[in-house]
């Protein structure tokens, strides 16, 4: 049975360690012109018991930098207090904000040094005055990618296919929101690690948003 | 087959144990004043993916007896094609005889044990329930009778809210209000349960009856989902 679950399991959760909790997952965060929408499940699993059923994986890395969390929980708690603190320690030595490539280059480094040891899938983003808004994924072992539009954690295999068909360059604030939403909606329809509400998370010039949709009012299922 | 040269260095050994590859989560049985009700949602997995959202795993057997199963649903299929055929068979005869539940019961343990022996089971736990029966039947042919059953994650769930709300007096609308509240928790806290359910019952007078699908009620109302836990004065975001 062990052996089975693992082959349908994402490298992530095929190197979580027996107990060890993952946030099973699905995370999402797409640009749009003058910010970023992040969105990510509420689900934390110990195998196929729900530890947490409000978990929060969108975490706050500085004031208008977020990260979205998959993967070991432990493991991804821990580098989010490690950029935090990194973060804070460039924004006071050069005297400015933090920029989005700067919290992903440092979540980068860490994921990249301790590939063998970490079992992490994140995405950055956020929102800066040098680029607006922008979104890095990096996904385990380290790769640092910019995307227009970041999915990850095990939900996100069911929506390759949605999220290739529904983004477009430069939508709204309020057709990203809804895509996020919708896209979130449908991995968790079809995820067993992914469920619970929707968090979502929008950073722009202005500040930051943060809303949750409970789980009897999702835009699909469950 | 007779003619086939197969080396030894290079065959791998023949495996009769299966591992499920699509798969029920928990049923629920209790004891009403009345009858019997079983209780399951209507989701089988493929390993982590919610893949058919409609699977029925609360059958009627014959007139007055329900079968549930959890595990491969494969197997189950298998055994209500077995079961079917006995009927058939039952009706064939015309001699006003059908098989009940509890003779479904020693029959599904005896193929159950067969199959363990011959470490090629039947992946399943079955649940077993006629006007005044409820039993359990596993994949190694363990059996046990009792007012109120489960499996899978609702002997760990559901069976301590069992224990503490049940009553031999309950009424039908009372019995079915604590399967569901049962079924909510399971939805809750197990990642391969699903919100829509069946619920089965089965009386002296009016037999054996599935309920079709339907979803239930969920509540999204604890302050923990409102309140965000990722800022910077938090932890981590648990």
């Amino acid at each position: 049975m062990a052996a089975l679950a693992n082959s349908f399991l994402s490298p992530e959760s095929s190197r979580l360690k027996p107990g060890e909790l993952s946030t099973g997952t699905t995370i999402m965060a797409v640009p749009f012109p003058g910010g970023v929408v992040l969105g990510a499940d509420s689900r934390v699993s110990t195998g196929t018991y729900i530890a947490n059923r409000t978990s929060d994986k969108i975490a706050q890395l500085s004031s208008k930098i977020f990260c979205c969390r998959s993967g070991s929980a432990a493991d991804t708690q821990a580098l989010t207090d490690y950029v935090r603190f990194y973060l804070q320690q460039w924004e006071v030595e050069t005297g400015r904000n933090a920029t989005v490539k700067v919290a992903a280059h440092l979540m980068r480094k860490i994921c990249y040094q301790n590939k063998d040891n970490l079992s992490a899938g994140v995405i950055v983003g956020g929102w800066d005055e040098v680029d607006g808004g922008s979104v890095y994924n990096i996904p385990l072992g380290g790769t640092m990618i910019k995307m227009d539009c970041a999915i990850g954690g095990s939900g996100s295999t069911y929506i390759y296919g949605l999220t290739d068909a529904l983004h477009k360059p430069n939508m709204t604030k309020a057709e990203t929101v809804a895509m996020v939403k919708k896209s979130i909606s449908h991995a968790m329809a079809r995820d067993g690690s992914s469920g619970g509400i929707i968090r979502t998370c929008i950073v722009d010039e202005s500040g930051v948003e943060r809303e949750y949709i409970p789980g009897n009012q999702l835009p699909y299922g469950p | 087959m007779a003619s086939l040269h197969l080396n030894a260095a290079t065959t791998a050994p023949s495996q009769h144990t299966k591992y499920p590859i699509v798969t029920g989560t928990s049923v629920l049985g209790l004891r009403y004043d009345g009858g019997v009700m079983v209780a399951a949602d209507t989701l089988c997995s493929y390993g982590s993916m919610a893949k058919y959202k409609d699977a029925r795993r609360i059958r009627t057997v014959g007139p007055a007896t329900l079968l549930g199963a959890s595990g491969e649903y494969s197997d189950f299929q298998s055994i209500m094609d077995m079961l079917e055929g006995m009927e058939q068979q039952n009706d064939n005869f015309d001699d006003g005889h059908s098989t009940d539940a509890q003779q479904t019961h020693s029959y599904l343990r005896a193929v159950m044990y067969q199959r363990r022996s011959k470490m090629n089971p039947l992946w399943n736990d079955l649940v077993v329930a006629g006007p005044n029966f409820l039993g359990l039947v596993d994949k190694i042919g363990t059996t046990y009778t009792d007012n109120f059953i489960a499996t899978g994650f609702g002997s760990y769930l559901a069976i301590p809210i069992l224990r503490k709300k049940w009553r031999p007096t309950m009424s039908e609308g009372e019995a079915r209000g604590l399967l569901e509240d049962c079924l909510k928790v399971l939805f809750y806290r197990d990642c391969r349960a699903l919100n829509r359910i069946q619920i089965a019952k089965v009386t002296e007078e009016g037999g054996a009856v599935v309920s079709e699908p339907y979803e239930i009620e969920t509540d999204w109302s604890a302050a923990s989902f409102a309140t965000t836990k990722g800022g910077l004065e938090g932890d981590g975001g648990w």
